[in-house]
């Protein structure tokens, strides 16, 4: 079964002028790392909320179609219902910080649903050492930074036994190696078979970890399929994705006549097709 | 000309953020301002309006000892873009949240709106002035806060992490229009950890790390030395990473690649002598 669908859906806030999200049809399966990106105010964090039912149900406005996140319709069920299977992560952890202490805030969600405490307690153990946030046992969310204030962010979501995380530019408050730690963990978290979706301008860190990107523009999806092939279209410059470095070195050298055997992610890859282009 | 003497600043007489800052910032100069969170690069910046004073030290803008100017007084020719725009905007249409500024500063109503249509229209936000800006994106309020600012075109321009949440477009768009500016004369001072946005656009780069300027020079020399790289806990660029790699195999290829262009034609250099 599909674990997100969007079915010919389409939305518009209430007071716009034009669809945040015209006529979305995709389906997310389990297991998949989807990178989610496109222009400034391209409807992706509209999208993200669409999957837990934030839209339309918190945020009101015009609806068609439907979505279906686990099977049940996201205009039929409760808000709540959606908070045991999307996870959302924000770009602003301290907006989602609601306790004083790690602990505390990993059991807020799931003491919130009734799940009972020996569980809750096991959930937090767990999380505390999956995330690495031993040392932050003792302190008080606003003494952490930004990066820790995150992995805090990140562990009560996951309290909840998502099935799919759904995280809109979570790092783009936080200095490289603080969102470097952070999208170690979705990686990580992928690998032990969760479904992530992830919204994302700078492609240069996370491309390499997404099994798909999904490009909209003006509320559409314009193109939807596994990175390398994505990124090498010029769609990505016309419209203003952030292709990364060496996969723009790589376009500069097929426009003059240099077909590398693959296209590359990364500044080592680029190398090594270099390297093997030259040994032949 | 804004003079930071040995800047010392403790918030809540506890968490010290600022050990000692020196720092000269010339009239047209274009400086980013690197370092881990935590550094205190946002409180620097605060220090160059007069939001935060000095503890101990001195900030002197233009001769004249702040310590003895009002905020409203030094804000007049220091601009300042905060990180989180939300801290910024309070008014219920962009157009609203833009001329508020202009005409605070004395513009006409006529020369509000001109000025306010131009910079909309120069950071790709000319259709959204009846917006109010609560409902627009992440990305789109942060411009709305940018526009504020630099319509008013101050002598100084201090923006804190300006390009977060902006794609390629809007970034290469924010680049150039602090370009025109500075080319005008004014000076732009940004906190990043964009440092490919760095690279390409400010000539001259400080490193932060616990309180300290811990190196200050031309970008170039500042972001080739990895011992700020590792404590401003930044990544390599890819550009230097793939030349890494490049040079690991062909060692005749020179120390220093940064730009996109001199590796392209590295590697065409390469591939056509095979």
């Amino acid at each position: 079964m599909a674990l997100i669908e969007f079915a010919d859906f389409s939305f518009k806030y209430l007071g716009a002028d034009s669809l945040a999200l015209k006529r979305i049809k995709l389906i997310i399966d389990e297991g998949e790392y989807v990178v989610l990106t496109g222009p400034s105010g391209c409807g992706k964090t509209t999208f993200c909320r669409a999957i837990n039912a934030l839209v339309p149900q918190f945020h009101r406005g015009y609806v068609a179609g439907n979505v279906y996140t686990d099977g049940k319709n996201t205009r039929e069920n409760e808000v709540a219902t959606f908070a045991s299977v999307a996870g959302l992560v924000f770009q602003n952890p301290e907006n989602q910080l609601v306790t004083l202490d790690v602990e505390k805030e990993i059991a807020f969600g799931p003491e919130n649903l009734g799940v009972a405490p020996a569980e809750i307690r096991r959930r937090v153990e767990e999380l505390i050492e999956l995330l690495d946030l031993e040392e932050l046992r003792e302190k008080h969310p606003h003494e952490m930074s930004g990066g820790e204030q995150q992995r805090v962010a990140i562990a009560a979501t996951l309290a909840l036994k998502p099935k799919v995380l759904v995280a809109d530019e979570p790092t783009s408050n936080l200095d490289p190696k603080s969102a470097e730690t952070i999208l170690e963990i979705f990686a990580h978290l992928n690998k032990r078979g969760m479904a992530v979706v992830l919204v994302e301008h700078r492609l240069d860190l996370v491309a390499r970890d997404a099994s798909r990107i999904i490009l909209m523009n003006k509320g559409r999806i314009v193109a939807d399929g596994n990175p390398r092939e994505i990124l090498a279209m010029d769609l990505c410059e016309e419209i203003g994705v952030g292709v990364p470095k060496a996969t723009q070195v790589y376009k500069r050298l097929r426009t003059r006549g240099v077909d590398l055997r693959n296209v590359p992610l990364t500044g080592v890859e680029l190398a090594e097709l270099v390297q093997e282009a030259t040994s032949q | 000309m804004i003079i930071l003497e040995d800047v010392h600043y403790t918030y809540d007489g506890i968490y010290t953020a600022l050990q000692g800052i020196s720092l000269q910032v010339d009239d047209g100069e274009r400086l980013a301002v690197i370092g881990a969170n935590g550094a205190g690069k946002t409180t620097m910046i605060k220090h160059m309006n007069g939001l935060l004073r000095p503890q101990e030290g001195r900030v002197i803008l233009d001769g004249q000892d702040t310590k003895f100017m009002s905020v409203a007084e030094i804000a007049r020719e220091v601009g300042l873009v905060f990180q989180n725009p939300d801290h910024q905007l309070f008014l219920d249409s962009v157009k609203k949240e833009v001329e508020f500024g202009l005409r605070n500063i004395g513009f006409t109503e006529n020369e509000a709106e001109q000025r306010r249509q131009k910079t909309l229209a120069s950071l790709g936000l000319e259709g959204l002035a009846e917006r109010s800006p609560f409902t627009l994106s992440g990305g789109e309020r942060k411009r709305v806060a940018l526009a504020s600012v630099l319509s008013t075109e101050p002598r100084f321009l201090a923006l804190d992490e300006p390009t977060i949440g902006q794609d390629a477009h809007q970034k290469n768009r924010l680049a150039q229009m602090l370009a025109e500016m500075n080319k005008r004369g004014r000076t732009v001072v940004v906190v990043t950890h964009d440092i490919e946005f760095v690279i390409e656009n400010f000539p001259r780069t400080v490193a932060m790390a616990e309180g300290q300027i811990i190196a200050d020079g031309s970008t170039n020399m500042v972001l080739s030395n990895d011992e700020v790289i590792e404590r401003c806990s930044l990544a390599p660029p890819q550009m230097t990473l793939a030349a890494r790699a490049i040079r690991n195999v062909f060692p005749e290829v020179g120390q220093r690649l940064t730009l996109l262009s001199e590796l392209e034609e590295t590697i065409m250099g390469i591939l056509g002598g095979a």
